[in-house]
Formats: C-alpha cells, sequence, structure tokens
C-alpha cells in the first residue's frame, strides 16, 4: 500500500520493517526527522528495538559498532558535519567488519554554515571503507535501507544509504510500503556472532604487526569489491518480490546515444525529463544514474559509458583544486579503456541550488558544440546559456 | 591469592612497577569471568598485549581513544537485547581518556545511567605517549610538556561524575588491593553507570624507584593527597579509611618529577591538599547531618 511518505520517513519505515534491535543517533538537519520517527515508533509500540540518545555522532557510531559486535542489528543517520564528526569511527567500522547501515541525508559541511543539500559530505568518506548507495528518492531509500542490512550482513561490512537533503529527506511523495512478511522472507533475523565470546575470549583489534596489517587490509579490500556483486543480487531478488530494483547503475537511453549525462541522488529525476525533451528534439542523449560509488561500479561504467563520444558528469559536490569528484572518479576509471568518452565536468547544485531539467538540456547542448573536454570543472552557476 | 582467579595473565607488556598493571589485575578479580572489557589507546591497551595475543582471559575491545563509556554502553545495551543480563561490562580507560578526551562521552552515558563499569585508571599524564601532561596531572609536576611543573590544578574528576548522579563512584588505589577490589565487588551490585578512580603509580612517568609503586600508593593516601571515600547515587560521601595525614613532603619526596619544588611550593602543596582534603570531609558530614 502507497503511503505519501517524505524520504526521511520512508527510511524510518525501512528501519521498522528491518526490525532493527539497537539505534543510537544524534540530532542534525536535515537527518532529524529519521531520529523522531524511530523514537516515536519505539515509544508506540509499533517498533520492537531500543533506541540510545546520543551526546554526539561519534558516540552514537562507537554504540553501534559496539553493539553490532556483540550481535545485533544496528542502524544510525546523520548528515554534514555529523558525518565529519564521526569520521573517526566510520574507519573504525569498517575494520572492525561490523554490518551498520547508516542513512545519510546529504547537507554541506561548513564553512560557511548551511543547510542545502550537497554530497561532499559523504564524498568526504570515500576512503572510510563504507559501501556508499546514493538514491533518487524516498521510495528507493526504503528498499535500498532493506537491501543494504542484507548486503551488509552478508559481506560484514557498514553501508551508507545516501538521499539528498531536503529534496529527498523532506519531499513527499507516494511510497509503497512493503508487508512485514515478505520483509521477513526477504531480511530473515540473522544470528549474528556475538563476538565477545566468553567461552573463548579474543581481544579485538589489539595492535596488529605491519605483515598482519596488510592482511586485515587486503581481506576488506577484496570483500568490499565483492559487495558489488551481493548488490545486484541483493536488489535482482528484491525485484522478483517487490517488483521494484534499481541496479547497481541505472542507464537510461544508452544504447544508442552520442552523448550520456551522468548523476547521482535526486538531480537525476530532472535529468530524465532533459533527455525525453533532448531526444523528442533529435538528439541523442542518455543518462547514467549512479547509485553505486563504493565498491566503484567500473564493469558498469565502461559498458555503459565507454562507447559513447562524450560523457557530461554534473557533481552537486567538490573537491577544491581538483574538481567534481563523481567526475574525477569517472575519468580515473576509464583510463585504460581502449575506447573512452571524452569527459565533461561541472559542478552546480551546491548547497541545494535548484538544478532543473532546461540546465541539463543547456548543458549538453553546450558540450555537443564543445571542441575539447576541459581538466578544470564547468561552474553551472557562471554560465550564460 | 590463587593464582587461579588471575584474569590478567602473566607474560603482559607493562613496564617494571608499573600501577596501573596492578589496578587491571585486581580489578579484573574482584569482577571474575563472566566480563567483557573495553580498552581504549592507553598504556593499558599495551599491557592487553598485540595480535594475535591477549593478557586477558576476558573477551576484550580495543576501541578508539574518547568512546570507552559509549563502547561499553553499546555491548551493554547489545546483552540486554540478547537477554544475556549476568555479565559485567567494563570500561579501562586512563586519565588521558577519561579526563580529557573521553569526558564528553562519559558525561552522555552517566547521564543515561549506561549500565557499566567504569574505571579510570590514573597515572597522572599520557604514559603511554611519553609523559605528556593531562589534566589529570597535579600541580606543579614535571613532564615533558610541561618542563617548569605543570601550573594548573588537578581537575576534580570525582565531583563531575558524582554530579551526574550516577548509582556508585569511588576512589581506590593499588596502594590497598583490599579496599579496591571490594570497591569493585560493590560496583556489581548496581544497576546503572559505576565509575572507580584508581590512582596508578608510574615509576616511568613520576621518575621513582621500580619497588617503590605500592608504598607511593599507600603515600598518596596517608598525605591525604589521594583520599579513599566513595559516593551514593551522587549524594551519600562516605570516606572509607582514615588516613594518618603524613606530610605531603614525604609522597613528593621521592618521585623525581617532583624534585623541583622549592620548599614555600611544598609548603603550597600542602595547603592546597588541607585544603581539598576539609571540602571532602565537609561533603561526607553534609550527609551525616541529614
Amino acid at each position: 500500500m502507497a503511503e505519501l511518505l517524505s524520504g526521511n520517513h520512508a527510511i524510518a519505515e525501512a528501519v521498522r520493517l528491518s526490525k532493527v534491535d539497537f539505534v543510537a543517533a544524534y540530532p542534525i538537519t536535515p537527518q532529524t526527522p529519521i531520529y523522531e520517527k524511530i523514537a516515536e515508533m519505539i515509544s508506540e509500540g509499533k517498533m520492537c528495538g531500543q533506541m540510545m540518545r546520543a551526546e554526539s555522532e561519534h558516540s552514537a557510531m562507537a554504540a553501534c559498532i559496539s553493539a553490532s559486535l556483540a550481535g545485533v542489528r544496528v542502524f544510525t543517520a546523520s548528515s554534514s558535519q555529523g558525518i565529519a564528526y564521526m569520521h573517526e569511527m566510520l574507519h573504525f567500522a569498517s575494520g572492525c567488519r561490523v554490518p551498520i547501515v547508516m542513512a545519510c541525508v546529504n547537507r554541506v559541511v561548513s564553512a560557511p554554515w548551511a543547510f542545502g543539500t550537497d554530497q561532499t559530505d559523504t564524498l568526504s568518506q570515500r576512503d572510510t571503507g563504507w559501501i556508499q548507495l546514493y538514491c533518487e528518492d524516498g521510495q528507493e531509500a526504503l528498499d535500498t535501507v532493506i537491501m543494504a542490512y542484507k548486503v551488509s550482513e552478508t559481506i560484514f561490512l557498514p553501508v551508507m544509504v545516501i538521499i539528498d537533503g531536503f529534496y529527498t529527506s523532506h519531499f513527499i511523495e507516494p511510497v509503497e510500503i512493503p508487508e512485514q512478511t515478505l520483509i521477513d522472507q526477504y531480511l530473515p533475523k540473522r544470528n549474528l556472532p556475538n563476538r565477545f565470546d566468553l567461552s573463548n575470549p579474543a581481544f579485538l583489534q589489539n595492535v596488529v604487526d605491519p605483515p598482519n596489517y596488510t592482511r586485515f587490509k587486503k581481506r576488506q579490500f577484496d570483500d568490499t569489491l565483492k559487495a558489488r556483486r551481493l548488490l545486484i543480487e541483493a536488489d535482482k531478488e528484491f525485484g522478483e518480490l517487490f517488483g521494484r530494483s534499481y541496479g547497481v547503475v541505472e542507464p537510461l537511453e544508452l544504447a544508442d546515444a552520442e552523448i550520456g549525462i551522468v548523476t547521482a541522488g535526486s538531480m537525476t529525476s530532472c535529468a530524465r525529463i532533459a533527455v525525453r525533451t533532448l531526444r523528442s528534439k533529435g538528439i541523442k542523449a542518455g543518462l547514467l544514474k549512479i547509485k553505486l560509488f563504493r565498491p566503484f561500479p567500473y564493469n558498469e561504467v565502461a559498458r555503459y559509458l565507454g562507447t559513447l563520444e562524450k560523457v557530461i558528469v554534473i557533481d552537486r559536490n567538490v573537491s577544491s583544486g581538483k574538481g567534481g569528484i563523481f567526475c574525477d572518479e569517472l575519468k580515473a576509471s576509464m583510463y585504460n579503456l581502449k575506447n573512452r568518452p571524452e569527459i565533461y565536468g561541472f559542478i552546480g547544485g551546491l548547497c541545494g541550488e535548484d538544478l532543473p531539467p532546461e540546465k541539463f538540456e543547456k548543458i549538453t547542448l553546450s558540450v555537443l558544440r564543445a571542441k575539447k573536454p576541459w581538466d578544470v570543472p564547468k561552474w553551472i552557476h557562471r554560465m550564460r546559456f | 591469592m590463587d593464582t587461579q582467579d588471575e584474569i590478567l595473565r602473566k607474560g603482559h607488556y607493562a613496564c617494571p612497577g608499573c600501577g596501573l598493571a596492578i589496578a587491571m589485575r585486581l580489578v579484573l578479580r574482584a569482577v571474575g569471568r563472566k566480563a567483557i572489557a573495553v580498552i581504549v589507546p592507553s598504556c593499558e591497551a599495551v599491557i592487553s598485549g598485540t595480535y594475535p595475543f591477549s593478557a586477558l582471559e576476558v573477551p576484550a575491545f580495543h576501541s578508539a581513544f574518547a568512546i570507552a563509556a559509549p563502547t561499553a554502553a553499546g555491548i551493554s545495551r547489545a546483552l540486554k537485547i540478547r537477554k544475556e543480563t549476568d555479565v559485567t561490562v567494563l570500561a579501562f580507560a586512563g586519565d588521558g581518556g577519561t579526563y580529557d578526551i573521553g569526558l564528553q562521552s562519559l558525561s552522555g552515558a552517566a547521564e543515561r545511567n549506561e549500565d557499566f563499569i567504569y574505571v579510570c585508571l590514573d597515572n597522572e599524564a599520557y604514559m603511554n605517549t611519553g609523559i605528556q601532561a593531562s589534566s589529570s596531572t597535579p600541580p606543579l609536576s614535571w613532564t615533558v610538556t610541561t618542563p617548569k611543573g605543570k601550573v594548573e590544578k588537578k581537575k576534580r574528576l570525582m565531583e563531575i561524575i558524582v554530579a551526574h548522579s550516577v548509582p556508585y563512584a569511588a576512589t581506590a588505589t593499588i596502594g590497598y588491593p583490599q579496599d579496591l577490589m571490594e570497591k569493585v565487588k560493590r560496583a556489581k551490585e548496581f544497576q546503572g553507570t559505576k565509575f572507580i578512580h584508581v590512582l596508578t603509580p608510574c615509576p616511568t612517568g613520576w621518575k621513582m624507584k621500580e619497588e617503590l609503586t605500592g608504598v607511593i600508593a599507600m603515600l598518596a593516601f596517608e598525605t591525604k593527597v589521594f583520599p579513599l571515600y566513595e559516593v551514593i547515587n551522587g549524594e551519600i560521601y562516605r570516606i572509607t579509611k582514615v588516613p594518618k595525614g603524613l606530610p605531603v613532603r614525604d609522597y613528593l619526596s621521592i618521585q623525581g618529577r617532583f624534585s623541583h619544588l622549592s620548599e614555600d611550593e611544598i609548603e603550597k602543596i600542602q595547603q592546597e591538599v588541607d585544603i581539598e582534603w576539609e571540602r571532602l570531609i565537609y561533603l561526607a558530614k553534609r550527609h551525616e547531618k541529614v
């Protein structure tokens, strides 16, 4: 049955459906409604887990890690400064191989102080060893949280399920809430290991020597790569049961395209409209939505974009002194391909600035006219179309 | 003592004469084998062994620096969810991990009255990183980062903890093992956050002879520098052992970290110790009147 829900409340519903045992969280805009809704559901007996009111995101993640090590299903959510504040513990979580699912609601990282969406908060956590999944809307976020538990508890790596602040987190849309019985079938409660075994006591995460450190990290690296395959399977199975699946990337009209637009997150919806309009004008444009950012979907990117002439990457994030982060990752991932497109980077939509379909169209037309790509990205707000 | 009760194994990595290792050994003996230990970066992390070894015969987790308390809270809540209610969760942190970087997270956990025993192993400086001052370092004490002596006072940590109305808070020292172990056992009887502040002399950092660890711990008590008391529910103060009131000189003079002190400075320390002791007497008597 569909209900009108914000993206935040859709995520809270997913946490309830996933029968999470333990939630530790701390308020921050625009994530707070997730925390509030879960607290409400627990207090009304609609959800069986327990909530720990943490005094910081750093402590929230600390408690999630240790509770997860003790074998219970855990969840937290954060945004912006909160994600930055828990940075140390993000590395710790992946290194401890704990299956934590965290909803991240993108918001700029200060300074300057601001509130709109911007993916730099989660992309700054690129190297923390978390699986990162960027969602387009509330429905996808709900479904992805459930899939995330399935993948996370199989490979023992933490997962970020990411939505755009306000656009997705606060925008109210019809969201299909799956039946609990079907969710129980899809995501049965696993007997997660309690790694504090009194009968066989071990000292977890004590100091290791360089060869052992490398061994642990190599295993973590290999398992992170395996998460792609697991996600593809989890997504397929989800589709069979619930009629919705998303892939690790989503190609749209790319088979015969000359030019492709690459997006992640909520801006994809506007890019879809732009592609439709461009097609109606006879321009062979296509779209690739990147959902999975870590592990990086090399194969899919090469398969869908490798044969194009030109690719446009719109980044709602910025790595100062370099460029848009998706654009740079995409360029790097395609460098060794025999055939590779010209890649045109744009930065826009920072702090939630609107990126309407017309902008995607105009950018596409300008790139079609361009003679050669540039290294330094173009800033959309300064462009005269 | 029966060695079969020892949970801290022989062969651990502590320096000779380490007071902290003695404290860990006593605390673990008192808690028993149905326990899980949280350890944060500190001397106790080193003492407990490197992978794949462990000096502890209970499960332990080496967590990050600032989070002994929330880490213990996460385990204790998970155990309750799993209906394993007979396991004690024990958090070990040093003075740096408690007074300084871990104070916020300890405050959060104490306010929520999370169920664990928190043991602050106080050797009065960052000994593991090579003797840098912490907010627990006593006034005028030498450390590498206070070469002419620390200017500030030692933070009154117990009062901060007591302000959270935790069910049980106590001070202890390895100089009086029985008192320490009784306090740990007493802490086990309470539900919620229990805090034990243990003074653990450090021959390396305090610049003293290794064989003096026990003596110096006793002198800290007998000179009233480190009184032994407990506080129930943040209200009821009880002095658990009455010191002789020896001059602080006896305590200071055998430690190299105080060797630069002038007569005036020793006198100043004496006055401050006396004032603190009067303050404790007041707090303890205040309850008796009620």
